[in-house]
């Protein structure tokens, strides 16, 4: 067997490109370093259909990412979606008249809030509520509208 | 008649077998706290089975990376979604390839090896001369090896997947022009550190406890004559990948389950 020392420097070697290898697992592969919001702030917002947003979802604004969804739940009331976002603490100025959208990036990509700056001097702060809030496409229903135009279209086969 | 007693047999001996094995486990945990005081015992070990390991972790997860490129590119490009190429390599390696190819190589390499060595103990009697002279030989022999195994697997599985994403890297990017900077914003969208990496590492170390486990024990149950040791080296190395596979899908099935 070989000496102590270099014996353990191949295991300290060993060790630390593991810890390494685990590390660029989580930063470079993962995303330890985009999940986290720093001191943020909450706000709720209610949709009446989320469609396929999903917890942990993008919140952008002009397509930059400004936070993310905490949580989706239903108001047992109103019949609609309840969605909590978490905003980063950077981004302390979004007027309170803003509007959230359900966006889908690309064809079939992740859905997403999307932001709408309103023209309010006052500015969303923890516990506020988006009040305008247009709701997700869904796809069966366009379709659907679609067909029920065409049928409804003067000159269409009866 | 006979083939009732036979089946009696059989299912009698496994359940004492399993029951002796899980003894020891716990035998040797206990004992492991009074390394501790001598951990130069363990990072012998863990040069023994982690660093000499290394080369066929590095080379296999290098081809299975570069494999999964190939492949899943040529899946991936007949729907428009070459991009998301990163995102397929890197979430097959950490989720599954990297945990599981790991295990299986480190009981063929290091597993067998630490059973062939106990067993060969044991048939020389070291083992006996040990307790004739006051010494342990579970603190002394046996603990070090098990834990060396213990820390030494989910390190070996963080490398594989690391350098098997690089290796996905090279031929995705380099040999089939995939966008490199979507072949790693997608995969940086997709992957969890919390759903998918934790799980992994969780894997990995799962896997290295009960690969370690087999080895050692089967090591010190062996009959102590050639025969003995060659058929214990045979079974651990048998035995564990059964169980790591078998394991890995309870382990998926359990973290896949409430996503």
């Amino acid at each position: 067997m070989m000496n102590r020392k270099s014996l353990e420097v191949w295991v300290g070697l060993f060790v630390a490109a593991g810890i390494l290898a685990l590390g660029m697992l989580a930063f470079k592969v993962g995303n330890l370093t985009t999940a986290d919001v720093v001191d943020g702030y909450r706000v709720r917002a209610n949709f009446d259909n989320v469609g396929g947003l999903k917890v942990k979802a993008a919140v952008t604004m002009a397509g930059v990412r400004v936070g993310r969804v905490t949580g989706i739940g239903f108001d047992n009331n109103k019949y609609q979606a309840v969605v909590t976002m978490d905003i980063d603490g950077k981004f302390k100025i979004i007027p309170e008249d803003s509007s959230a959208s359900i966006l889908t990036s690309g064809l079939l990509g992740d859905q997403y809030i999307g932001l709408e700056p309103g023209g309010s001097e006052l500015y969303l702060k923890d516990g506020d509520v988006i009040r305008t809030t247009q709701s997700a496409l869904v796809l069966e229903k366009l379709v659907g509208q679609v067909i029920f135009d065409r049928a409804n279209e003067p000159g269409s086969v009866k | 008649m006979s083939t009732l007693r036979a089946l009696g047999s059989i299912v009698i001996n496994s359940v004492e077998r399993l029951g002796r094995a899980s003894m020891f486990l716990y035998e040797v945990i206990t004992g492991s706290w009074e390394l501790l005081r001598r951990f130069y015992l363990v990072v012998q070990q863990v040069y023994a089975v982690g660093v000499l390991t290394l080369l066929i972790i590095l080379v296999s997860g290098l081809f299975v990376g570069m494999v999964l490129g190939l492949q899943g590119y040529n899946t991936l490009v007949k729907f428009g979604s070459a991009n998301s190429l990163g995102l397929l390599v890197a979430l097959s390696l950490v989720r599954e390839l990297g945990p599981v190819v790991t295990a299986l190589l480190f009981a063929g390499r290091a597993g067998s090896a630490l059973t062939a060595e106990i067993g060969l103990m044991k048939a020389t009697e070291q083992l006996a001369g040990m307790e004739m002279m006051a010494v342990n030989p579970v603190t002394r022999v046996i603990a070090p090896r098990f834990l060396g195994g213990v820390i030494a697997m989910p390190l070996l599985a963080a490398l594989f997947s690391a350098i098997g994403v690089l290796g996905g890297h090279l031929v995705g990017v380099g040999l089939l022009g995939v966008d490199a900077g979507a072949f790693w914003s997608q995969m940086q969208n997709g992957v969890d550190y919390r759903d998918d990496i934790l799980n992994g590492v969780i894997k990995s170390v799962v896997f290295g406890v009960v690969v370690s486990w087999i080895a050692v024990f089967e090591g010190y149950d062996a009959v102590p004559t050639s025969e003995g040791v060659a058929s214990a080296t045979n079974r651990t190395v048998v035995y564990s990948s059964l169980a790591v596979l078998g394991l890995d899908f309870i382990l998926t099935a359990l973290t896949l389950g409430d996503v």
